[in-house]
């Protein structure tokens, strides 16, 4: 006669282990090979941007007389026009990238997010109006509007990182705005509202949380966008100045010039620029997919 | 539908308003006035040239007269003037209009040739690796500067082949094959660029309709692949591609920019560049005006056409 397992004896749960407790990781991996591939990028750059010191040979301002000298021996990826060392300038160039692309980002991210929770809230005139500015922002190309911004503020780091986030802060606003509009009518706000619980609160406690999953989407999706739109400006010499080792700024006029000469000075900081924003977008695809349930499968 | 109309087009022109408003304080922004810029490259200010520059140029006038001034002449159709020229305007702008519009053109044919069918067989191919493929590969057109693309497009080109792109413009009235072969170049890399959003959006929406119960009925009629998927379902899934389509013109014109200086297109963004760099301020803001208004236009233009297309979508409430 068989006995019934003893009370308190754990049953043997029939399912494997990784799928009962999924390793998130793991299985984002095996899920998103194309986002994994991208966050493997994303992790380069932030570690070449974090100890680009001690991954360069040269110091990256420093001239020589050795100039246009071809990618092997010291120089490995070639010197430029003045002599300094690409290998080196490409390195450090992944800090001005990847800090004037995380802080432009984010600065337009939170302002125009901030707008987009008004406006999707409160509604009525000042989503109206709201709206209509984000309309007149976005009546531009992207770059255009940069390019005017910058023009009109003058080049420099920080007016850079000024010009790029007010560009993405319209995009940002739309997609908060999105997202308040239909979380609002949930029943749990409306139970919060019959519990005397203030606007404010409401907004940002139990509003604002949910919109997070958008939010972060958005924000890898711009994150590549900032990056070219710096990398275009510097290379009309409009964004980052010298002496910044900006790829963009690389590839400027002056590489133009040298480009028959020395191609390596045309082809690095261009990959450079290429796979940064690759690694953002495919990691930006694979969280989107993962994160807004809407798309999922799609 | 009337209503409609007259609602966006009330929208268009009150985007169009705050556009101006915005550039006007935009270019009071940048460092000193044009007066300046003229001086400074002379070399020498005699400050009675100065006051009567100011004068002509009405500059010393309070900033709302030098707004509502700029918005009458512009309902002229006056561009003003260009100080690097010397000229009006209009007549630097002219010439250049066909280049920017024959490289746009070619750029939008080429990213919606390459976007669409890859779109459709990476969704009909969903999750092979054909797919992935597709997707990785559109996916890099959007991650490479068009800028760069252009330059190693260029020096491929004179590296291998010995050909070097004409550095003049070509008119396609006097040599046609000169002038493909110069635009060619640029539209493709501009093209490739654009088409990856229309790649991704071609591909949901087909994901999207090939779901539905009339593709299985389709299907279950025996009708081949080929018309199942190029006749049934895309022209369905061709509403959002074709909404996309405006928003992308927006996004091309910005890629135009920099593409023409690399490519030596003397276009009209190229010419926007110029006067950037060169601080002619008035230009800058007609020009950039003078864009919003296509873009705006362009999205009218394609939410009518929605409309048109779809007979389900109704504006009664709207």
């Amino acid at each position: 006669m068989a006995t019934l397992p003893a009370v308190g004896v754990a049953i043997p749960d029939p399912r494997p282990a990784a799928r009962r407790r999924p390793a998130t990781l793991a299985r984002f991996v095996r899920k998103n090979p194309l986002g994994a591939a991208g966050g493997v990028l994303m992790l380069v750059l932030v570690v070449a941007a974090l100890f680009a010191d001690v991954f360069a040979t040269h110091n990256p301002v420093r001239t020589s007389s050795r100039v246009l000298v071809a990618p092997g021996g010291e120089f490995w990826l070639g010197s430029d026009n003045l002599g300094r060392d690409l290998y080196s300038r490409v390195v450090h160039g992944s800090r001005i990238s990847l800090a004037v692309g995380l802080a432009s980002t984010l600065l337009g991210a939170v302002v125009g997010g901030l707008v987009g929770l008004l406006s999707g809230y409160v509604g009525g005139k000042t989503d109206l109006i709201a709206q209509r500015l984000m309309d007149v922002m976005q009546a531009l190309p992207i770059l255009v509007l940069a390019l005017v911004l910058a023009a009109a503020l003058g080049p420099s780091l920080t007016n850079t990182i000024v010009a790029i986030s007010v560009v993405i802060a319209p995009r940002a606003a739309r997609v908060v705005r999105a997202s308040v509009l239909s979380i609002r009518e949930f029943a749990y706000v409306e139970s919060a509202r019959a519990l005397g619980v203030g606007h404010l609160r409401i907004a940002f406690r139990h509003i604002l949380p949910n919109t997070f999953g958008p939010f972060v989407v958005l924000v890898t999706a711009q994150l590549g966008g900032a990056i070219l739109v710096e990398a275009a400006l510097s290379f009309l010499g409009l964004g980052i100045p010298e002496p910044y080792p900006s790829w963009g700024r690389m590839l400027s006029i002056a590489a133009a010039e040298y480009a028959q000469k020395a191609p390596w000075l045309v082809i690095y900081p261009g990959l450079a620029i290429s796979l940064a924003v690759f690694g953002t977008n495919l990691l930006g695809d694979a969280l989107r997919d993962t994160l807004d349930p809407r798309l999922r499968g799609s | 539908m009337r209503a409609y109309v007259c609602q966006r087009l009330l929208i268009a022109g009150v985007t169009l308003l705050g556009m101006s408003l915005l550039l006007f304080v935009l270019m009071r922004l940048a460092p000193g006035n044009i007066t300046d810029v003229i001086f400074e490259s002379a070399g020498y200010v005699d400050e009675a040239d100065r006051h009567r520059l100011e004068a002509e140029l009405g500059v010393d006038r309070p900033v709302i007269v030098q707004y509502t001034r700029w918005l009458a002449d512009l309902g002229r159709g006056d561009l003003g003037k260009s100080y690097r020229y010397d000229l009006p305007a209009w007549e630097v702008i002219r010439p250049r209009l066909p280049v920017t519009v024959e490289l746009a053109v070619l750029s939008l044919v080429f990213s919606v040739l390459l976007g669409v069918p890859t779109g459709v067989i990476s969704a009909v191919r969903r999750g092979r690796p054909l797919d992935y493929a597709l997707r990785v590969l559109s996916l890099a057109g959007l991650s490479m500067p068009s800028f760069w693309l252009g330059m190693i497009v260029i020096l491929l080109l004179v590296r291998s082949l010995g050909l070097i792109p004409s550095m003049t413009y070509v008119s396609p009235f006097d040599d046609l094959r000169a002038n493909l072969f110069q635009f060619l170049l640029p539209a493709l890399a501009v093209g490739y660029r654009s088409s990856a959003l229309i790649m991704r959006i071609t591909r949901s929406a087909m994901l999207e309709v090939l779901r539905e119960d009339y593709i299985r009925t389709a299907w279950a009629k025996g009708q081949r692949e080929g018309s199942v998927v190029w006749r049934h379902a895309l022209k369905n899934a061709s509403l959002p591609v074709v909404t996309l389509i405006g928003i992308e013109f927006a996004f091309l014109i910005g890629g135009l920019v920099v593409t023409e200086t690399v490519f030596n297109l003397p276009g009209v963004a190229r010419y926007l560049v110029d006067a950037i760099q060169f601080r002619d301020y008035p230009i800058v803001q007609n020009l950039a005006m003078l864009i919003a208004v296509v873009v705006v236009l362009a999205n009218l233009a394609v939410d009518l056409l929605y409309s048109w297309l779809d007979p389900r979508i109704t504006y009664g409430g709207a």
